[in-house]
């Protein structure tokens, strides 16, 4: 529909914001994520698959059909997934001899697949195999990175950028400081990679900033780093590529003092004091009748009443 | 711990302080050095439970984590041992998140706090992990000729208002669209005017003007994005639209039959294709030796037609330029009488080979002529 875009118009106000929505912009969008099978899945890949949609909700798809395909093969069909829910983060769960619980997590970039990453469950604790109060769905949770790979490996810090995208939820200016309930702990070590998802309680310490406590609710998965596909350098530096537009227009003549008042600055044109449109004081306007002093005093003014 | 307890605590040590510490004496001695000693004592006893509080939240690391505030994120660089059973391991997992997240929660803590709705609110800096779009970046359109032109005169955009005042409803209505102001496809009753056909249908003619203005708008929207899109874009018919006449399908038949290296010369023709006509060669050259008679004659005339010193008239030719000069006159003072909707059908007819603009400009000729003026023709005297 690339090149309808401007020649077939939209009929309606809402197929008209409906095609805005989608249509690229400065600021985008939160990503959208969608979740889907593949020919064959395992108990283990199904149930992993739905904690992750729960983790996820609501900006997720979750796809409850069987999708014969291979992502690291083929991506036609994942492309053509991803232009008709406009996704641009992608989990593909499937589950054969070879390649035993498999998740594959991507992101495409215009549609086109820009990184993926296989990874191997090794162990998997579903969300209701815990059994304790769970954080509301939608929360924004805080996600920690251990272990020196994630920084040292180009593929872990590749793979780092790509769960950060996935899992960080929708991009807010400010956060309410007893909301900050749900953690994602990922671990490089020992060739695995642990994820553990916690709640965090907040006690009371003797200054302002809490103590934490964490409980573990949540997935917890041991993954294993199968398979990847990096995006070359040139497509990762044009996905990065930021609009002039964003940048924050500095507000000239604004200033701020230490009180906190708002000053602002005005230029004016030069002003004739002369002929300048003041406020009109009746009171102070000549009158008609008004008494001309250079005839000698003849006509005198009003004679002040004295009693005698 | 919880802060009454830890108050009773150091209540508690105060008044120890006060009563074993320093011990009996005089009176004001006793005081004043009581007085001494449990000041300094309390400030170091208060000091080492401020530590003791810090403590808590307190993390010590060998290297320092990296935090991007913004997208609530941190990176812990220190290499990690996990060594044990799978319990063990839990743990060691589980303090290690503990320690970071709580590292992590006092640089969140740090950032200043607003109180919004009876709710602390902390402001979240940029987020510094660059992270890709999801899309390319939108293009910038080029200006449309409009844009252009406007933009060349100084014309701005005017503000207009939302709702216009209808006089015949005596309410504000909006500009356009739904139950608008000034709607005249709803007027009953259209005055002839005085140069029009009486015998015209006036209701059909305004809803073929109002589906003239309709395409030529569409055609210079169209016309834009052609010429925004800087790829070439067919030309007129040959392009495959929905409905195409049968003299636009030829030509895209011939031009396509003709669009190979030799020019079509060597394409065999489709079973009911018909030859193609007008083609070939424009002028006929006799051959160089042949007709000795014919070419005799010819030139014997030539020469007598440059002898005569007579210009030689062509009856025929000279009655239809004259027609055609006189047809053309009318239009002009026709269209200087009625400037507004003549003037644009004028236009129109002149700018020629576009769509639907030439077919009723064809059609327009085509009926003038067919009408005929009655005028008998004129010869014109040529120069003697």
């Amino acid at each position: 529909m690339a090149h309808l875009d401007g020649v077939v118009k939209p009929k309606t106000k809402r197929s008209k914001r409906f095609l805005d929505h989608r249509a690229p912009k400065l600021l985008e969008n939160s990503k959208n994520a969608m979740i889907m099978k593949g020919g064959n899945t395992s108990e283990t890949v199904t149930q992993a698959l739905k904690d992750i949609y729960s983790l996820k909700k609501p900006n997720v798809v979750l796809y409850k059909k069987k999708n014969i395909m291979r992502p690291f093969e083929d991506s036609t069909s994942l492309e053509f997934f991803s232009k008709k829910t406009d996704c641009s983060l992608f989990l593909f769960g499937s589950h054969n001899k070879k390649r035993p619980n498999n998740l594959v997590f991507g992101r495409m970039f215009d549609f086109h697949v820009l990184d993926m990453f296989e990874m191997g469950i090794e162990k998997f604790t579903a969300l209701k195999n815990i059994k304790n109060e769970k954080c509301a769905e939608g929360t924004k949770p805080m996600l920690i990175f251990a272990g020196e790979l994630f920084d040292v490996d180009n593929e872990y810090s590749r793979l780092r950028n790509v769960l950060t995208d996935f899992f960080r939820g929708p991009v807010v200016p400010a956060v309410r400081l007893a909301g900050l309930e749900h953690i994602l702990h990922f671990t490089a070590a020992d060739g695995k990679i642990f994820m553990r998802s916690y709640r965090v309680l907040l006690k009371k310490s003797g200054c302002r900033t809490p103590r934490i406590e964490l409980e573990e609710i949540g997935p917890s998965f041991d993954f294993v780093l199968r398979r990847t596909h990096l995006a070359s350098d040139d497509l990762y530096k044009t996905a990065h590529k930021q609009p002039k537009g964003l940048k924050p227009k500095k507000k000239k003549n604004i200033s701020h003092d230490t009180f906190g008042t708002k000053f602002g600055r005005l230029h004016m044109q030069k002003q004739n004091l002369d002929k300048l449109q003041t406020r009109k004081m009746k009171g102070l306007r000549k009158r008609r009748g008004a008494v001309v002093v250079e005839n000698g005093g003849t006509t005198s003014p009003k004679k002040i009443k004295t009693q005698e | 711990m919880k802060k009454r307890s830890r108050n009773n605590s150091v209540r508690k040590l105060v008044t120890q302080l006060m009563t074993s510490n320093c011990g009996a004496g005089a009176v004001t001695r006793a005081e004043s050095s009581m007085a001494a000693c449990s000041v300094e004592d309390v400030l170091a006893k208060a000091e080492r439970d401020e530590a003791e509080r810090l403590k808590s939240i307190s993390v010590v690391k060998e290297l320092e984590l990296e935090f991007d505030v913004g997208n609530l994120l941190a990176l812990d660089k220190n290499p990690v041992e996990l060594r044990g059973r799978s319990q063990d391991r839990e743990e060691l997992l589980r303090a290690l998140a503990r320690d970071n997240v709580q590292l992590l929660v006092n640089e969140i803590w740090k950032l200043p706090a607003e109180r919004t709705d009876d709710v602390l609110v902390v402001k979240l800096p940029e987020a510094s992990t660059k992270l890709p779009r999801e899309k390319p970046l939108p293009k910038v359109r080029p200006p449309t000729k409009w844009e252009q032109f406007a933009k060349l005169k100084g014309i701005q955009k005017k503000k207009k208002t939302n709702l216009v005042w209808d006089e015949v409803h005596k309410e504000w209505r909006r500009r356009w669209g739904y139950k608008r102001a000034k709607d005249d496809t709803k007027e009953w009753l259209i005055e002839v005017p005085e140069t029009a056909d009486p015998s015209e249908d006036q209701f059909a003619k305004r809803n073929k003007a109002k589906k003239e203005r309709v395409a030529k708008n569409e055609f210079n929207r169209l016309r834009n994005i052609a010429r925004a899109s800087k790829t070439p874009v067919a030309g007129l018919g040959l392009a495959p639209r929905a409905q195409q006449s049968k003299s636009e399908l030829a030509q895209a038949v011939s031009v396509a039959r003709t669009s190979t290296a030799s020019v079509g010369k060597f394409q065999d023709r489709l079973p009911k294709e018909k030859a193609p006509r007008n083609t070939g060669k424009k002028r006929k050259f006799q051959p160089l030796l042949g007709d000795f008679g014919n070419e005799k004659q010819k030139q014997l005339e030539m020469l007598k037609v440059m002898e005569t010193k007579k210009p030689r008239l062509d009856v025929t030719k000279a009655v239809n330029k004259q027609l055609r000069e006189d047809e053309e006159e009318e239009g002009r003072t026709r269209r200087k009488k009625g400037s507004g909707k003549k003037g644009d059908r004028g236009k129109r007819g002149a700018a020629g080979g576009k769509g639907k603009g030439a077919k009723g400009s064809k059609g327009g000729k085509g009926a003038r002529s067919t009408k005929g003026k009655g005028r008998g023709p004129h010869m014109k005297q040529g120069k003697r």
